[in-house]
């Protein structure tokens, strides 16, 4: 450490160069070691009204585990997280912090906020590498439920429960857990045998059973589970993943894909490595449509095949709903952002393949029900950029087929399961549903946030009983 | 892991496996679909379900050898597994939710072409099983190809054979043998289902629309997942894009663009080439596919 820091900013985290990264699927950011994680907990000023426990959806005891990594004691700090998240090695990566934790931090008010976020990655890390496990109950209370979905919402919801004593089953539709984590966050942003493997291990050495390839209103349903199968309740957090697309000419054009059916090649068959089977398009020219999380991965991980990239978004980089960070990574690693543009039709060769994307100038007007500027067409601004794929990132819905097989569950005009947000009670008895299934498609941890207001609503059902 | 309890081979590149996968068989219906991964760096590849036994708690699956992955799966044998089996897929027939009644007036004409004569089957089974005797065609290339046509027999009203070369039955295609049917014949049809090649099911879609007769098809598109999130499977029907995982595999044949549905099989066409010559030259391979850099 320099003699004279600035307490006002954070210690810097070291990642890997931009040009070097932007050619391989190792992780970008490389987190803090011992030191830095100690001086960066050193500019935390311990409030005693800390309103960032406030900001985390989880209300994880923020300022308890800094101090705690502030006098070194690491396995401690793990031990104030563990009690309120199940996945901070997670968190610690995919959380947008600056608009929770760091959101809230008093230390940001003059200065920059306290990397709370790269904390608590450290923290994780750090008990994962000495090999910190959490203890598993005794005895279990001989109650069972089901867990469907192995994402954030069905993981975090199965811990709780499982540390109150339930017996519990996660049923899984896909061949690997993890859901999201697994099949949408890429590589270089979370490792998946590092740091996501580690954390599923972690809810399975609480007792938790996972059954992989199960397909929940296919397979069996929900109601053959309570009644042939012998549990008491049962959790839906089965995720938002239909994938939306514009419905402009041309999106069935071969080299158009939903960033869903991108990603999912790439992260959870692995396409992008080679002794993997499953194939991916090796793309020249990629053009990448819209502003989230979901397109900055779709769009860094077409960079990293070797594709020139570009974002095409309908509003301003203000409206962009991406992470600051993963903006600011992207545009390092050379994407071309072409905001305020919006696609009109795709343009194919004689043989169906994208050959081009034809768009239209957009400008902002009014503040839409979104509150945010709604954006209007310029009269005859139509352009078009060059490109041999087109990747489709415009949100995802949840998919009905659980809510249309399961008696007595109702869900909203979006298909969005119908649940109580302080306990994910659902229509019918027994029945519990949080995360994206419910609210359409948001954050990791807000999923998580709702996983854990499901265990509670259940062990206060299943406590009644 | 899903284990082999049987496997032949029917035909040259058509490979039939019995695996005992519970809950599939549980819950499986006709029309539907199972997705397989042979192993943990393996792909996910979706077949239709040619058979189950509820209380043996198997499926069946038949698959023709197309690439690198399929090729792998053939030299499966009794005791080995599946990674995973996933299913069912996919909707049941129409007709295993119709009202009985009214089912039984309709006659029922199914068209097989080659080891689409797999997910036809357990479609004539139900038939036979609920009363009904449907008429079925099965083409293929040439009497070695034909698959599956004892248990046809078996099951079916009548059964025709046509074959390219005629080495087997009516030489010709299918259409052939159903305009043989319905025009000289004068056979009555309420319903056609065609299940075969994307070309075959596109030309017995124009046929009988000429003849009248309203043909469901079921698709095989790329698909990954198989639950409807990625949206590979994307096809049009009607003028509206449908995903085939979820909203089918079985349409209106008179619906479906046929053409871009056999571009779009293309998608992977490249690769699966040098994959499969990666697989075949093994250890001897030393580039040239323009993938694995070897040449570089």
């Amino acid at each position: 450490m320099e003699e004279k820091r600035d307490m006002m900013k954070k210690v810097p985290v070291r990642e890997q160069e931009p040009l070097v990264r932007a050619a391989n699927f190792e992780e970008v950011c490389l987190g803090y070691d011992e030191a830095e994680a100690v001086a960066e907990a050193e500019r935390c000023l311990n409030c005693r009204n800390a309103k960032c426990v406030a900001g985390c959806p989880v209300s994880i005891d923020i300022p308890a585990f800094i101090q705690e990594v502030k006098e070194g004691r690491f396995e401690e700090a793990a031990k104030v997280i563990a009690a309120s998240s199940a996945l901070p090695a997670v968190c610690g990566r995919v959380c947008p912090q600056e608009t929770q934790c760091e959101g809230q931090c008093i230390r940001g008010v003059k200065g920059e906020a306290v990397s709370i976020g790269k904390l608590e990655r450290f923290v994780a890390d750090w008990s994962r590498e000495h090999g910190f496990v959490p203890a598993a109950p005794e005895k279990t209370n001989g109650k069972r439920v089901a867990v469907i979905g192995s994402g954030p919402a069905g993981l975090t919801c199965a811990g709780d429960l499982a540390k109150l004593g339930y017996e519990v089953t996660i049923f899984e539709a896909l061949h690997e857990p993890g859901g999201v984590l697994t099949y949408g966050i890429p590589e270089f942003r979370l490792p998946k045998e590092g740091v996501v493997g580690p954390e599923i291990d972690n809810v399975r050495k609480l007792g938790v059973k996972l059954e992989t390839n199960v397909v929940i209103g296919k397979s069996i349903t929900i109601d053959e589970l309570m009644e042939e199968e012998g549990f008491e309740a049962v959790f839906i957090g089965s995720g938002a993943g239909l994938p939306k697309f514009m419905g402009i000419p041309g999106e069935n054009a071969n080299g158009v894909f939903s960033a869903n059916e991108y990603l999912t090649r790439s992260n959870l068959m692995k396409a992008f490595r080679e002794d993997h089977d499953t194939p991916i398009m090796n793309a020249k020219k990629a053009v990448v449509v819209g502003g989230g999380n979901v397109a900055m991965d779709a769009a860094r991980t077409a960079l990293r095949l070797g594709a020139e990239v570009h974002i095409v978004y309908r509003r301003s980089e203000k409206e962009l709903p991406a992470r600051a960070e993963e903006v600011h990574h992207a545009k390092e690693e050379g994407i071309v952002f072409n905001l305020l543009t919006n696609p009109a039709e795709i343009l194919t060769d004689e043989n169906g393949w994208v050959r081009g994307i034809v768009c239209r100038r957009m400008e902002l007007g009014e503040p839409d029900e979104s509150g945010r500027r709604r954006p209007v067409e310029v009269a005859g601004s139509e352009f078009e950029i060059e490109a041999d794929m087109v990747i489709m990132a415009l949100g995802t819905s949840p998919n009905p087929l659980i809510s249309s097989t399961t008696k007595g569950l109702e869900v909203n005009r979006w298909k969005c399961i119908i649940a109580d947000e302080q306990n994910g009670k659902t229509t019918k008895e027994g029945v519990y549903a949080g995360g994206d299934a419910v609210t359409g498609a948001a954050t990791v941890i807000l999923a998580m946030e709702a996983g854990r207001a499901g265990a509670r609503g259940i062990d206060a059902y299943l406590s009644q009983r | 892991m899903y284990q082999i309890v049987k496997a032949e081979q029917l035909a040259d590149k058509i490979y039939l496996c019995v695996v005992k996968a519970p809950r599939v068989a549980r819950s499986c219906e006709p029309g539907e679909f199972v997705i397989v991964k042979l192993h943990g760096e393996g792909e996910r590849i979706p077949l239709t379900i040619c058979d189950f036994d509820r209380e043996q708690g198997t499926v069946t699956i038949v698959f023709q050898t197309v690439g690198a992955s399929t090729e792998q799966m053939a030299s499966l044998k009794a005791g080995d597994s599946f990674r995973d089996f996933v299913g069912p897929l996919g909707n049941p027939s129409d007709f295993v939710k119709e009202d009985m009644e009214s089912l039984k007036q309709k006659r029922y004409l199914f068209v097989a072409g080659g080891v689409g004569a797999a997910p036809v089957y357990p479609q004539v089974k139900w038939m036979k099983e609920h009363g009904i005797r449907a008429d079925v065609i099965i083409g293929s290339k040439t009497r070695d190809l034909l698959i599956l046509t004892d248990r046809m027999e078996e099951a079916a009203g009548s059964l025709y054979i046509a074959t390219d070369d005629g080495s087997a039955g009516a030489k010709g295609m299918v259409t052939g043998v159903i305009e043989e049917l319905v025009e000289k014949q004068g056979k009555k049809y309420d319903v056609c289902v065609a299940i075969g090649p994307m070309i075959m099911m596109k030309f017995v879609s124009l046929l009988t629309k000429r003849l009248g007769i309203p043909t469901i098809v079921s698709l095989n598109p790329i698909m990954v997942d198989g639950t409807g999130m990625c949206g590979a499977c994307r096809v049009t029907v009607g003028g509206e894009v449908k995903f085939a995982c979820v909203d089918g595999p079985e349409f209106d044949g008179h619906q479906v663009n046929f053409d871009e549905a056999m571009k779009r099989q293309q998608m992977y066409r490249a690769q699966e080439g040098r994959a499969m010559l990666r697989l075949k030259e093994g250890d001897t391979h030393h580039g040239g596919c323009g993938f694995c850099g070897g040449d570089r």
